[in-house]
């Protein structure tokens, strides 16, 4: 499969990452390479082969429903680049 | 020309569980901001989700009283996005396989019944909340107290015809949700939220129009206004010929009316995937059905019950098993009370309306079933009048105590001694000649109010129809 | 008995039998750091110890005395923790992973953060925002990757030993490499809560140590069940130190003709074939067998490792932690210009390719084909167990490159994964131990892979194999 600099492009904002022209260049050649050489996996037969997304057979894993100790708001908010006494604080949304 | 109406409903409810979907910050409603987050809730770098036990029985017991088949493969995905109040930037959901799906509920409306088709059930965790108002103009504020409270989104088929049958369906639903005590459906705490998808066809027309979605309802009343609202703008629409655009809209609770969503919407590109970080759950039959056989009895089967047991009419019915506790209390009651017409006519008038003077939930009524029957039993004895129970129950709900005290203490059984009510009967006859004389001329009215003076000289605990004989009889031989 | 001028050269086996003391132990190495750090620069900022902090009185602690290095992907409460990303710039835990929990709890000393490939994304410990770490054996050459800062730490007697993560070989790599031991347990066997996702699916914590005493030592430290991980495994944990020294006469190993095609080095072909007549001399048993999907393992590995990372890695977003460039143009451009800033070059590439391949319209042809390809990679291990207790290869096909070499392709350096990858996408434990130097005194390693949870076969395999060579001894010339 080809992968254009507008599909990167595309990818890109879906991952909320801004790209420097010159990145684009370098970045759309380099997963060219990549998609490519992914494309073998286009001759393995795949008919009736199940998806396998955990490897091992573990199933049913649960916690009951009890309450435990939250952090302080402070620990919470601590790493916060930006912040008040009680809330983490990001930029608006700008239509 | 005449339209038919297509609705579509996505319910999102709060589960009723001490701790989140993932972890064990509590759910409790009302706390201070990011005082309920721990770093799994916060999705601080390396954390791992741990699934709620009690959040995938609530779930399943939902959907089997929602008449849906169950999934014996349940898995979860990761549904991918980027806003500030999901802090992985994923919402942990179902995506190709939710844990049930093609079920039904009915609805009743007026004598009609209509099935309404459940398309899924599935689990999956709250988002946090963000707030536009704050002292830097600049900011938004984010809270992540709800962030990963259990959510169960219940989305039904296209098969509503009108905003009233949407009503129905979620009044319907709320009813379900309450009877299998799962969620508390408070829409005023978020614990239930409603989008709807809304399109309109011409009569007899089989393809689907084109829908927009409405969300920002927050009553029942409210989804049925902005469905109603958007039923005019979409005719009026298609009257003058234009195309309906496919949209979000938002409903102006104030303005009474849906507005467009003024921010872009982009193509969504949601890239779920299996989320690797939780395994399968796998229920075996028998665990489904020990859920299925110890499902409480449902508010329709509720229903029917009432009227063939108690007699009563499908509006009366319908009233008291809207909810659950109030059908729960009727019922205690009807086990020392068998005037069951009359008991359901003070439980939907006297007590219902102190309840909501008072604003006290049916729940938390501290009022003993076997108290309002004997209450109702010392009126139809004639000991008290009806006007002075009423005001016996009021104080019975506020102090606690038994009908029989309130009544010694306050003084109030109904004065029968026809000695007593005789002299008091005299003394308005006497001060009142003109009525007197009217009653003999032959205008019958004039004896209510000879009979108000009575009750009011006796502070209302005259027995009325003893009043009524006595002062015919007095005039008469006057 | 040694003085405390070369403690630092120690295993932890030796520091153990000799009862050494804490305090004597990070004196050495402490001076040991100092000469030879800045030439290695295996850690992201040098260890140092609290002298206020008192050291564990429990001296029968199974790791009392014990320095051990983590990897700055797993995170260390109150301590920096930054996955070598200026992303993730001032970010302080406010928790323990569950391995440093148990290490703390083990009497450990916790010794430092050590390099990595950001985000664990490399094979050479380049991608940095610290800046490269050297290969001790000869600084001009890469210690491998992304564990490369653990491995050089334990090659350079900069520590004991030391923690890393292997998500393709990022631990057996770097271990072949520098000519030290490191183990990938069975994906299960160690709780990854804390440890800073990479890909979910194929993420395992384990020892780096300067021999197979040592790494069975630590491993039964850090493995067993943790009720926060939901895909951790439920299993026994038996103590792997009393599987070393068994006979390995009645072992039947594995040679996968696969691995042993023409893009081997010369160099590194001629030490394993040495190994395998070795071992066959203790008396181990070797047969030829077919994995025939191994061509396959590295595009099903870099679909899946960069799909899970692109969701994994969504959090890094500015908003409650690390780097923030707010453009004061609103929400989006701040996600966008922060993490188009604090993530590398390789960082970025990975998260592009992982949200395309699970985009709309290619999850099919990429996400779900790669996951039904890795199906048969593992079959093809189960297939091969049946007949075997242990597969035999090389850790890598070339020993350690100079720096710079592959920077500029991406896919030949995806490419020197190409024997350690299938062990993840199958979940099975591996191990590489030192198995001879090339002539230009590079070590190398050779793999040993066992089906899932016998660590212990890799273990008491690992151990006769080392019991008649020297090659742990040899230390780099620093």
């Amino acid at each position: 499969m080809s992968i254009s600099r507008e599909d990167v492009k595309y990818t890109a904002n879906l991952a909320r990452l801004e790209l420097k022209d010159k990145e684009l260049d370098i970045l759309s050649k380099h997963l060219q390479d990549i998609l490519d050489f992914i494309d073998k996996l286009k001759s393995v037969d795949i008919k009736e082969v199940a998806p396998t997304s955990h490897v091992l057979p573990i199933k049913n894993v649960y916690r009951e429903d009890e309450v435990s100790r939250s952090l302080k708001t402070s620990d919470a908010l601590k790493n916060a680049p930006s912040k008040d006494e009680r809330f983490f604080k990001v930029p608006k949304v700008i239509e | 020309m005449s339209y038919e109406t297509v609705i579509g409903l996505e319910v999102h409810t709060q589960l009723n569980t001490k701790s989140k979907i993932f972890c064990g910050c509590s759910t409790e409603f009302g706390a201070s901001a990011n005082t309920q987050v721990c770093p799994v809730c916060l999705g601080l770098p390396g954390v791992l989700p741990v699934l709620n036990h009690k959040t995938l029985k609530h779930a399943v017991k939902t959907a089997l009283a929602l008449n849906c088949s169950i999934e014996s493969f349940i898995k979860f995905d990761r549904k991918n996005y980027f806003y500030p109040d999901l802090p992985k930037n994923f919402q942990i959901s179902q995506y190709d396989r939710p844990l049930s799906y093609k079920g039904h509920l009915t609805i009743k409306d007026k004598d009609k019944t209509k099935k309404i088709g459940i398309t899924r059930v599935h689990l999956e965790e709250d988002a946090g909340k963000l707030i536009h108002e704050g002292d830097d103009a600049a900011s938004s504020y984010v809270d992540f107290n709800r962030t990963g409270i259990p959510l169960l989104e219940i989305v039904s088929e296209p098969d509503m015809r009108s905003p009233g049958q949407a009503y129905l369906y979620l009044t319907t639903l709320k009813a379900i949700l309450k009877y299998l005590d799962v969620s508390d459906c408070d829409m005023e705490k978020g614990s239930l939220r409603c989008d709807a998808n809304i399109s309109i066809r011409k009569k007899g027309d089989t393809k689907l129009g084109t829908k927009t979605e409405l969300k920002n309802m927050n009553s029942f009343k409210g989804v049925k206004a902005a469905l109603e609202f958007e039923v005019k703008r979409q005719i009026k629409l298609k009257e003058k010929g234009e195309k309906i655009m496919q949209q979000t809209l938002l409903w102006d609770e104030k303005k009474q009316k849906t507005v467009s969503m003024r921010t872009k919407e982009e193509a969504h590109d949601y890239r779920y995937f299996p989320e690797p970080d939780l395994v399968p759950f796998v229920l075996k039959q028998e665990e489904i059905d020990t859920i299925k056989n110890n499902l409480p009895e449902l508010p329709e089967a509720r229903l029917s019950r009432f009227m063939s047991e108690f007699k009563l009419s499908v509006y009366d019915g319908n009233i008291l098993i809207s909810d659950k506790y109030l059908a729960d209390f009727f019922e205690e009651c009807a086990k020392t009370y068998k005037q069951y017409k009359n008991l359901s006519n003070w439980i939907q008038g006297a007590l219902s309306s102190e309840l909501n003077n008072r604003k006290i939930q049916v729940k938390d009524l501290k009022l003993a079933p076997l108290e309002l029957t004997k209450l109702l039993k010392i009126a139809d004895e004639g000991k008290i009048n009806n006007l002075t129970a009423k005001t016996v129950l009021t104080d019975m709900i506020h102090t606690g105590k038994s009908a029989d005290t309130i009544i010694k203490e306050k003084n109030l059984a109904q004065i029968s001694d026809s000695s007593a009510l005789e002299e008091i009967t005299d003394n308005v006859i006497k001060d009142n000649p003109k009525p007197v004389g009217d009653y003999k001329n032959g205008k019958e009215n004039a004896i209510m109010f000879l009979m108000g003076q009575v009750m009011k000289q006796s502070k209302g605990k005259a027995n009325p129809k003893m009043v009524i004989e006595i002062l015919k009889e007095r005039i008469k031989n006057a | 008995m040694n003085n405390n001028n070369n403690l630092f050269s120690l295993s932890a086996k030796d520091i153990i039998t000799q009862k050494t003391d804490p305090k004597s132990v990070i004196a050495s190495l402490t001076e040991r750091i100092n000469k030879v750090e800045d030439k290695v620069k295996a850690f992201v900022r040098k260890p140092k110890i609290n002298p206020a902090a008192k050291p564990s009185p429990k001296t029968n602690q199974p790791l009392w005395s014990i320095a051990v290095s983590i990897k700055d992907n797993i995170c260390v409460e109150g301590q920096l923790t930054t996955c070598a990303s200026k992303i993730l710039s001032g970010f302080h835990p406010p928790y323990d992973a569950e391995v440093i929990t148990r290490l703390k709890n083990a009497g450990a000393i916790l010794w430092g953060k050590t390099n990595m490939d950001e985000f664990a994304f490399g094979s050479s410990c380049e991608n940095s925002c610290y800046g490269p770490t050297s290969n001790p054996h000869n600084l001009d050459c890469v210690p491998g990757g992304s564990s490369g800062g653990s491995a050089a730490a334990v090659a350079a007697d900069e520590t004991i030993m030391s923690i890393g993560s292997d998500t393709g070989g990022s631990i057996r790599q770097p271990a072949s490499f520098c000519g030290v031991v490191g183990l990938k347990p069975t994906y299960g066997r160690v709780s990854r809560y804390g440890l800073i996702a990479f890909a979910s699916s194929l993420d395992q914590i384990g020892p780096l140590t300067k021999n197979v005493y040592d790494s069975a030592l630590l491993l039964n430290t850090i493995a067993g069940y943790d009720h926060k991980d939901s895909t951790s495994a439920d299993i026994k944990v038996p103590d792997f130190t009393k599987s070393l020294g068994e006979d390995i006469k009645n072992i039947t190993i594995g040679l996968p003709e696969e691995y042993f095609t023409k893009g081997i080095n010369r160099e590194v072909k001629i030490a394993v074939d040495t190994a395998i007549e070795l071992l066959k001399k203790k008396g181990a048993k070797f047969i030829p067998v077919k994995l025939p999907h191994t061509q396959y393992a590295v595009a099903v590995y870099y679909i899946i490792a960069t799909a899970e990372a692109s969701s994994n890695l969504a959090r890094f977003d500015g908003v409650q932690y690390g780097y923030r460039k707010d453009t004061g143009q609103g929400l989006i451009p701040m996600y966008r210009a922060t993490r188009g800033e604090g993530f590398g070059e390789e960082a970025k590439r990975r998260i592009i390719l992982g949200t395309y391949v699970l985009s709309s319209g290619y999850y099919d042809a990429y996400y779900l084909r790669a996951q039904k390809v890795r199906t048969l990679i593992k079959k093809d291990f189960d297939d091969a167990f049946k007949t075997i207790d242990c597969i035999l290869t090389p850790t890598s096909p070339t020993p350690a490159f100079k720096k710079g070499e592959k920077l500029k392709t991406p896919l030949a350096m995806y490419l020197s994964d190409i024997y350690t990858i299938s062990a993840n996408l199958a979940g099975i434990p591996a191990i590489s131990i030192p198995c001879g130097f090339t002539k230009n005194n590079l070590p190398i390693g050779l793999q040993l892979i066992a089906k899932p949870f016998a660590e212990d076969t890799l273990f008491k395999i690992a151990s006769a194999y080392e019991a008649e060579t020297n090659w742990c001894k040899i230390k780099p010339k620093l």
